[in-house]
């Protein structure tokens, strides 16, 4: 019980140190997560299987932009603030706070619009990242996307076959 | 500070290097292996199907990383970018024990006769440096043998009428066959091909006190939980260590290779795993870092003899950089069909790897290994939108009615496509790092578009209700077949190897992996780096009289 309470304290402080107000995002202002998951939502949007918002594709691009894709921070950044400022251009409200017929209207614009397209492939392949990849990395929860496309999970085929077990490191089997 | 001497120091400990150092270590020569990744285990497979040498959209699975080894490339408009080794435009390959063998498909094709001799065959190719190997299938026949056998072939050639003589069959059988095989085989016999099962570095059966393959999907791009992919790092290396004359030193950076006023080598200079340079003298220096790296290492070894790099006198290396053009089609059959039967790729023509009118050469064709979710995301034809509903309806009812047949294109070398040594960017180290430039020939383009079409007809064949192609575009080729930086031939006006692997300058330096290579064939190219190491390897031990090379 004091172990835990020291942990927790241990987490808030560490908290506090790096963010000035408390955040469920590592990266992304609630602004930005709000308009990137509008986005997501279009890209793969849910229906009868669940679709981006649902897997967590989200929370997959707020890790990976504090991990593997930092050096991407300020390309985010600034492509998310473009995409909003198109929607209120054209539309009068940012993104997350258009019908979803005219995201879409505005993203078909965005495709061609050889500025922002860039910025918008990117986040497409990283949505589709987070939506078909690995659990491990923040997205695709509860393997939302394999049981769609009827992928069994791992174990693999085969392995029971097989003792895992390392001796020489001292392993015991897990099994 | 100099450490003990040795009779040789092998530079990179991948399919090349590892065969020679075992080699070079049973003759009883004091033999030093130096490789710049690190050494894993069967405990270290990852199952991560975004961070693999497949795909590495979260970066190599097994290196290099991406912090410390950039490169330069320059595409066809001039423009450079400098990458990181996990990048497409890369051009990567694996940087641990084992190099590419860790990880690889593990395809094991010899090669064609004539794929030794494409000049002879084909005849001068405008704007191509295509050329004979000045050495022929039969002089490597011996050794395409010994690496059957030692590192472990699985899989039956015997029902294609075009495979090079051989004198003994491979030493395992083909792992069954899963439903894509079973679908392609009899549509192929029906076209009048000649089908056949893939030869596989893979034990179908326990072989080498390994155990068979697990069937996982999780094959190309990963290492092999169960260890039943054979490569050097499993087979060779071990050995070449049991001898107590060979020592393995891993996470070391060469940075040169040291010659003296005779223009002899001497050995070589290279960070240790702390980053503390240490010089290692040799009576022989091997190199076997691929065709980038062994090139870019000859270019960056300069002095007063050599001041454009060694080997370098003609301006021969790093030139003629290729791999392979990957064109095919993907299937849509009206039912599922996915098995995940492990590891996918198992059935293959080669009816056009030669003899197609009007073209200097062709493919062998396979069905690929299995697609795992995210790699089949961009798979998508042409009129699928790349995001939306409709993307994800493409993706639900096509992922497990997907079949997709391709083949590796052989190429025609272009004397412009290129390793340097970059004027400007160094890596971590402050060496050089490899600058890459050029792209493919237009021939090269042709022929790989009528293998796509052949792909095609074949699954159209075989039941695909929809069929769609998968082009290749101009710019450099290289990636995991990397070749052709280092030509093998007589003449040493037009290359830097003899054929022997010996540079025509030093007479204690090799190259041998695939920088060497004339041509690379219309096949995956590792089981003839590795007959060719045991080849050079050969000649090598034969000349060597205790101190130096008779």
């Amino acid at each position: 019980m004091q172990r835990r309470t020291f942990l927790a304290a241990g987490i808030a402080g560490a908290n506090v140190a790096c963010r000035s107000r408390t955040s469920r995002w590592r990266f992304f202002t609630d602004e930005e997560a709000r308009t990137v998951e509008a986005l997501c939502a279009q890209i793969i949007p849910e229906d009868q299987d669940a679709g981006a918002v649902t897997a967590g594709v989200v929370s997959f691009l707020d890790r990976q932009l504090s991990g593997f894709y930092k050096p991407l921070r300020e390309t985010y950044r600034r492509g998310i603030a473009e995409i909003d400022s198109k929607a209120i251009e054209f539309e009068g409200r940012q993104f997350a706070e258009l019908p979803l017929r005219s995201q879409l209207n505005l993203l078909q614009r965005i495709e061609k619009d050889p500025d922002i397209r860039p910025f918008f492939n990117l986040l497409t392949d990283h949505a589709m990242q987070g939506f078909y990849g690995d659990p491990r990395h923040g997205g695709n929860r509860d393997r939302v996307s394999w049981k769609m496309l009827g992928v069994p999970y791992p174990p693999v085929r085969g392995r029971l076959r097989y003792d895992f077990t390392d001796p020489a490191k001292g392993e015991k089997p897990w099994l | 500070m100099a450490l003990t001497a040795v009779n040789a120091v092998v530079i990179g400990a991948g399919a090349g290097g590892g065969i020679v150092a075992k080699q070079l270590a049973e003759a009883g020569l004091s033999v030093v292996l130096l490789e710049r990744g690190k050494w894993y285990s069967p405990f270290d497979c990852r199952k991560d199907d975004l961070r693999n040498q497949r795909t590495s959209v979260l970066g190599n699975g097994f290196g290099p990383d991406d912090e410390r080894n950039p490169r330069v490339t320059v595409d066809l408009v001039g423009r450079e970018r400098i990458l990181g080794a996990s990048r497409p435009g890369y051009q990567n390959n694996a940087a641990c024990v084992g190099g590419g063998t860790l990880s690889y498909g593990a395809m094991a094709w010899r090669y064609m006769e004539k794929d030794f001799r494409m000049r002879s065959t084909y005849g001068h190719v405008p704007g191509s440096t295509l050329a004979d190997w000045p050495i022929s299938y039969q002089d490597l026949e011996p050794y395409y043998e010994k690496a059957e056998w030692e590192i472990g072939v699985s899989g039956d050639v015997s029902p294609d009428p075009f495979h090079a003589p051989r004198r003994k069959p491979l030493p395992m059988p083909p792992l069954p066959p899963n439903r894509e095989y079973e679908i392609l085989h009899p549509a192929a016999k029906r076209l009048g091909l000649h089908p056949f099962d893939i030869p596989m570095l893979r034990n179908s059966i326990p072989y080498n006190g390994r155990p068979a393959c697990m069937r996982c999907r999780w094959c190309v791009g990963f290492a092999c939980e169960v260890d039943a992919k054979c490569g050097t790092h499993n087979t060779v290396i071990p050995k070449a260590l049991a001898t107590k004359n060979c020592e393995l030193r891993t996470e070391c950076v060469v940075q040169e290779i040291r010659t003296n006023d005779h223009g002899r080598a001497t050995g070589v200079a290279y960070f240790d795993p702390d980053n503390h340079l240490q010089q290692q003298d040799a009576d022989l220096v091997v190199v076997s870092c691929g065709a980038i790296e062994s090139a870019r290492l000859l270019l960056n070894s300069k002095s007063r003899l050599f001041p454009t790099g060694l080997g370098n006198r003609h301006d021969w290396v790093g030139r003629n950089l290729q791999g392979h053009t990957y064109t095919g089609a993907f299937g849509l059959m009206p039912e599922p069909i996915f098995d995940d039967l492990g590891p996918g790729a198992g059935i293959a023509i080669c009816d056009y790897n030669h003899g197609n009118p009007g073209l200097a050469g062709g493919a062998m064709l396979a069905n690929e290994f299995i697609r795992l979710p995210y790699q089949f995301v961009s798979m998508v034809p042409a009129g699928v939108p790349r995001w939306g509903k409709a993307h994800k309806d493409f993706m639900r009812t096509a992922y497990q009615r997907s079949i997709a047949i391709q083949g590796p294109t052989q190429e025609m070398p272009v004397f412009d496509s290129r390793v340097q040594a970059d004027p400007v960017v160094k890596d971590f180290w402050g060496i050089p790092v490899a600058r890459l430039s050029g792209g493919r020939h237009p021939h090269t383009i042709e022929i790989s578009t009528a293998m796509a079409a052949k792909a095609e007809a074949w699954l159209r064949e075989a039941g695909a209700i929809q069929t769609w192609q998968r082009l290749s575009g101009p710019g450099l080729s290289a990636g995991q077949h990397q070749a052709g930086t280092c030509r093998m031939g007589d003449d040493p006006a037009t290359s830097v190897v003899n054929r022997h692997c010996q540079v025509h300058e030093i007479p204690n330096l090799f190259v041998i992996d695939a920088s060497v290579h004339v041509s690379n064939g219309g096949f995956n190219p590792v089981l003839t780096i590795m007959a060719i190491a045991y080849y050079a390897s050969d000649h090598l031990v034969r000349r060597w009289k205790g101190g130096g090379l008779a």
